[in-house]
């Protein structure tokens, strides 16, 4: 479960957000919408260690987050809206990379698990392939298999239909409601509306819901 | 074609001292490059204006003077009396690492930042960030840069002549002045180009196999 409390941010003397409070139940879905240039990102960044917050606290599964940016901790999965793929590595190495050196498993480990992600995403037949051999929305499932891999408390989207055409954004619903009934907790921000409607849980309007 | 069978072996022996000086650079110099470029991103004011001066001071004043200043210059001034071998290699792994530092600083602002949030946030620390996620790209993205130099520092390595080292230049210079021709000089210049087309169509071959991505 996520719980935050009481999250502050300030940029250049001007208030992001205040008393930011949400709760995310286990194998929940929190979506976050509102126009671009609100501080969804941000918001996402500070959730992911990449920002700092001025004020607040985040519990992840009982446990307080660091808000500091120096925090080293795998505890928030990141698909990113550009994805931020390893380019010089295959799909299979961009899943298994992380797990082999950050958390030091062995090979038969990290193998077998990448292969059972690569399949329930559907991208076996994309394992030896490179990053810019791939379509957006793969590179999307490659780097939701990426962030899996590291066994997160949570995942969370930036913008994940940004660039992907109809068909591609019905399957990236797919996978989150996939996601969603193994138990996987999420959330997605997002400025696309119908999108946004497509997903069940909870929706937190950054535009009217939050405090400035 | 006497005369070259004649002259040869005393430029190959010149050879040999020419290649000590540039392998001997090569291998200090580009790991010190990339330790350098890593220190300019320090976040130590001194570390980074200690680099800055260092690299201010390498690539803006002759290299033939620093030989000049390492051999002499040190033992004059009672800090160290170098051999002049080694005097010659240390100059010009301190030059070249220098240069090699700037090619590598560029290399690594051409990262995009995407790279370093995605190694954060899967948890890796600065140097696995480096070791596995930029430092491939960098290399990448330098190489053509770096074989730039690799080509100079073959020519330039004749400048060790300054110290008396019997290099392929100084066994040509030599030649010349005892035997009033100029082949010595066509067999040089013939030896120079030979080496750095071997090198160039080595640099690109390295250059065709790291271009497997994009």
């Amino acid at each position: 479960m996520l719980t935050i409390k009481n999250l502050k941010k300030t940029y250049n003397q001007k208030t992001i957000f205040k008393n930011l409070n949400l709760t995310v139940p286990n194998g929940g879905i929190l979506t976050v919408v509102g126009p671009s240039g609100i501080g969804k990102t941000t918001f996402l960044n500070i959730l992911a260690g990449l920002t700092s917050a001025d004020a607040g606290k985040i519990i992840l599964d009982g446990k307080q987050l660091e808000l500091d940016p120096r925090r080293k901790s795998t505890d928030v999965g990141v698909i990113f809206q550009d994805f931020n793929l390893f380019l010089q590595y295959t799909v299979t190495e961009n899943v298994t990379l992380a797990p082999k050196v950050v958390k030091k498993e062995r090979p038969s480990q990290y193998q077998k698990q990448s292969d059972q992600l690569l399949a329930e995403l559907d991208l076996s037949d994309k394992k030896d392939s490179y990053p810019f051999q791939l379509s957006g929305g793969q590179k999307q499932r490659v780097s939701i298999a990426r962030a899996l891999a590291m066994n997160p408390g949570i995942l969370a989207y930036d913008e994940p239909t940004s660039g992907l055409d109809k068909k591609a954004t019905e399957r990236v619903t797919e996978v989150i409601q996939k996601l969603q009934q193994r138990g996987v907790t999420q959330i997605v921000v997002t400025h696309d509306l119908p999108f946004a409607k497509s997903l069940t849980g909870e929706v937190l309007d950054f535009g009217k819901d939050v405090e400035r | 074609m006497d005369y070259i069978y004649q002259v040869l072996p005393s430029l190959l022996d010149g050879l040999k001292m020419t290649l000590g000086v540039f392998i001997l650079t090569l291998l200090f110099s580009l790991p010190l490059g990339i330790v350098v470029a890593i220190l300019q991103k320090s976040s130590l004011r001194i570390i980074r204006w200690i680099v800055d001066v260092y690299i201010t001071i390498m690539r803006g004043t002759p290299l033939l003077l620093q030989i000049v200043f390492v051999y002499y210059g040190l033992s004059l001034a009672n800090i160290v009396t170098l051999p002049r071998f080694e005097a010659a290699v240390f100059t010009f792994v301190l030059n070249y690492a220098a240069y090699f530092a700037e090619i590598f600083r560029g290399g690594m602002q051409s990262v995009a930042q995407g790279q370093y949030d995605g190694a954060k946030v899967l948890g890796f620390n600065r140097l696995q960030t480096l070791r596995y996620i930029t430092l491939p790209q960098v290399v990448k993205t330098v190489m053509p840069s770096v074989g730039n130099e690799v080509i100079n520092l073959v020519k330039d390595t004749s400048l060790v002549y300054v110290i008396g080292l019997g290099d392929m230049m100084r066994a040509g210079n030599i030649a010349v002045a005892r035997d009033v021709t100029l082949i010595p000089y066509l067999l040089v210049g013939a030896m120079y180009l030979l080496f750095t087309i071997m090198l160039t169509v080595g640099m690109r071959s390295i250059e065709k196999r790291l271009n497997y991505y994009r």
